[in-house]
């Protein structure tokens, strides 16, 4: 199945989530909402016309204030692919975790929680993976700015121009 | 789930157990390839939990990229499997020129696959060299290790770099091959399918190896899939996966070449041995690739290697997408967002090592403290893609 048909035929079985079909170039993806993310996910992976049984990546990004997860998808079984993104909340900046669904999700999230700090609801062990654990802010925001030191060793590198 | 080759040998009513340990192996332990620390609760020999630390070698290659212009990246990707750079810089080139839409030619595509495939032998020699070091097996190191110094020699000669390379180019490559050096790589083919069978005596149905590897740490297909493991780690569990085959990219559908998968030969589906075996047959698979296209490269007349390159990246078509290919280690993915502008909204790097190693925690309980090292040293991991 290719993109667009993955989308009518989820909107068909689950008319209930909130989910749409966004136009990005090369291939559209699909937009859901936080609040639908575990039930949709959960009958992405379990319907045999989906089966998505593996998360191939699941990556942090940032659109403008707002940070979102994106989940790309793939069925072994069908061979077909699809792209999930998801807004986290303004102001708590969270996301259900995925980590139940997909045992791949566990790092990908932690990754993500370190990297720009969304949380991830219902994660097992959501601690920074690759940043010292007391390493404070969320390096890859737009508006990071790195600390001058870091335990008294000089962060010398400034990234920013 | 575990291995349960200690569970088997002694009932659980009649295993002592005595007073929990901590142990840290690594991040400073040659067994570990790299930084790598990993907790280990141990209940005498056993190990009862494992939990790893890694990010001692993260290097921001994620927010470097951001900061970068397109065709600047490209050194950098060569610094995540540093073992095997020109994979990862065929994974981002690929993945970019797909999203801007740059069409190179034939004869490029073939010397990228011919590249490619010659990184990924040096890539498992010094998997299974090393992975002999670990077991206690020293000899085969040094052979494989005057083979790869052979493949070394090819790159240096055709790029001047020895171990990162920054020879594939969005659009291109750096250098077209220098004249002779097509005859170079046809040397080492004779020179180098003997090496196999050799290796095979020395270490590969040694009695000490064997004994070590086989029936060790399982990883079942569905625990792999679960995980994302890929690449040799979940062709050695007897799934026909290769990405070269079931999501062809770069012009590999145009090539001959076997997708090896582990049989449980020694012990059980999935162990450490067929791991092992799966990167040796690689080897055998990849040198036939070498060889079709050394064959295509001599029927196909020179053109200049630099004319897709473009020569702006000011503006560049917006979009996003996922590109993967199959790197020595699995399947290494580029999530790369572009906004329209010379440099990258987002490029988020998928690493096959990171993936397989969080698998890890779930296979390492019920091992005994050597078989660790064993298990760490079989699914092959590079600490430069991890921590990125």
């Amino acid at each position: 199945m290719n993109i667009e048909e993955i989308y009518r035929l989820l909107k068909e079985r689950l008319p209930y989530a909130e989910f749409e079909l966004t136009d990005i170039k090369p291939i559209p993806i699909l937009s859901i909402s936080g609040n639908f993310l575990l039930p949709v996910a959960e009958y992405l992976r379990d319907n045999v016309d989906f089966a998505f049984d593996s998360l191939m990546c699941l990556s942090g990004l940032q659109l403008g204030e707002e940070l979102a997860a994106v989940y790309h998808l793939y069925s072994n079984k069908h061979n077909h692919k699809v792209t999930m993104r998801v807004k986290a909340g303004t102001e708590d900046k969270s996301i259900p975790s995925l980590a139940a669904v997909w045992l791949a999700a566990e790092w990908h999230e932690r990754e993500a929680f370190d990297m720009f700090g969304i949380r991830f609801d219902g994660h097992p062990d959501l601690r920074r993976i690759l940043c010292p654990d007391d390493w404070e802010g969320h390096p890859l925001r737009k508006d990071y700015k790195p600390p001058l030191f870091w335990h008294e060793i000089p962060v010398t590198v400034d990234v920013s121009n | 789930m575990t291995s349960d080759k200690w569970a088997r040998l002694v009932p659980e009513s009649e295993i002592m157990h005595g007073e929990k340990m901590v142990l840290q192996m690594g991040p400073q332990h040659p067994a570990t390839h790299g930084v790598l620390r990993v907790e280990l609760v141990t209940d005498g020999e056993m190990i009862v939990s494992a939990t790893l630390h890694i990010g001692y070698l993260h290097r921001c290659f994620e927010k470097v990229c951001e900061n970068m212009q397109w065709p600047q990246i490209v050194p950098y990707t060569d610094r995540l499997d540093y073992l095997a750079s020109m994979n990862n810089n065929l994974g981002f080139v690929l993945g970019v020129e797909k999203l801007f839409g740059i069409e190179v030619s034939e004869r490029v595509r073939i010397i990228r696959i011919l590249v490619a495939e010659l990184n990924r032998i040096a890539s498992h020699l010094v998997a299974i060299g090393t992975y002999g070091l670990d077991i206690g097996a020293w000899t085969p190191f040094l052979l494989l290790f005057q083979a790869r110094e052979h493949i070394l020699d090819l790159f240096d000669e055709l790029c001047g770099g020895r171990l990162l390379y920054n020879y594939i180019w969005i659009g291109g490559l750096s250098h077209d091959y220098p004249d002779g050096w097509l005859e170079k790589c046809r040397e080492f083919i004779p020179y180098f399918k003997p090496k196999i069978p050799e290796l095979n005596g020395l270490l590969s149905y040694n009695k000490i190896f064997v004994e070590r590897l086989g029936g060790v740490a399982m990883m079942p297909a569905d625990l792999c899939i679960k995980y994302g493991v890929t690449g040799p780690n979940l062709r050695g569990a007897g799934i026909k996966w290769d990405l070269r085959r079931n999501d062809p990219y770069g012009g590999y559908d145009d090539y001959e070449f076997d997708i090896p998968i582990g049989r449980g030969e020694i012990g059980t589906l999935g162990d450490c041995f067929d791991r092992y075996i799966v990167r040796v047959y690689e080897m055998e698979q990849s040198i036939r690739i070498v060889e079709q296209a050394l064959d295509k490269l001599e029927r196909t007349p020179r053109d200049d290697v630099q004319a897709a390159i473009p020569k702006t990246f000011a503006k560049v078509p917006a979009g996003e997408l996922y590109f993967r290919t199959e790197s020595p280690k699995g399947e290494l993915g580029f999530y790369i967002v572009s906004d329209g502008k010379s440099k990258p909204q987002r490029i988020k790097c998928r690493a096959p090592s990171f993936c397989t190693l969080s698998a890890l925690p779930q296979v390492a309980p019920g091992l005994l403290i050597a078989d660790m090292v064993a298990l760490i040293g079989s699914i092959d991991i590079v600490l430069g893609e991890v921590d990125r």
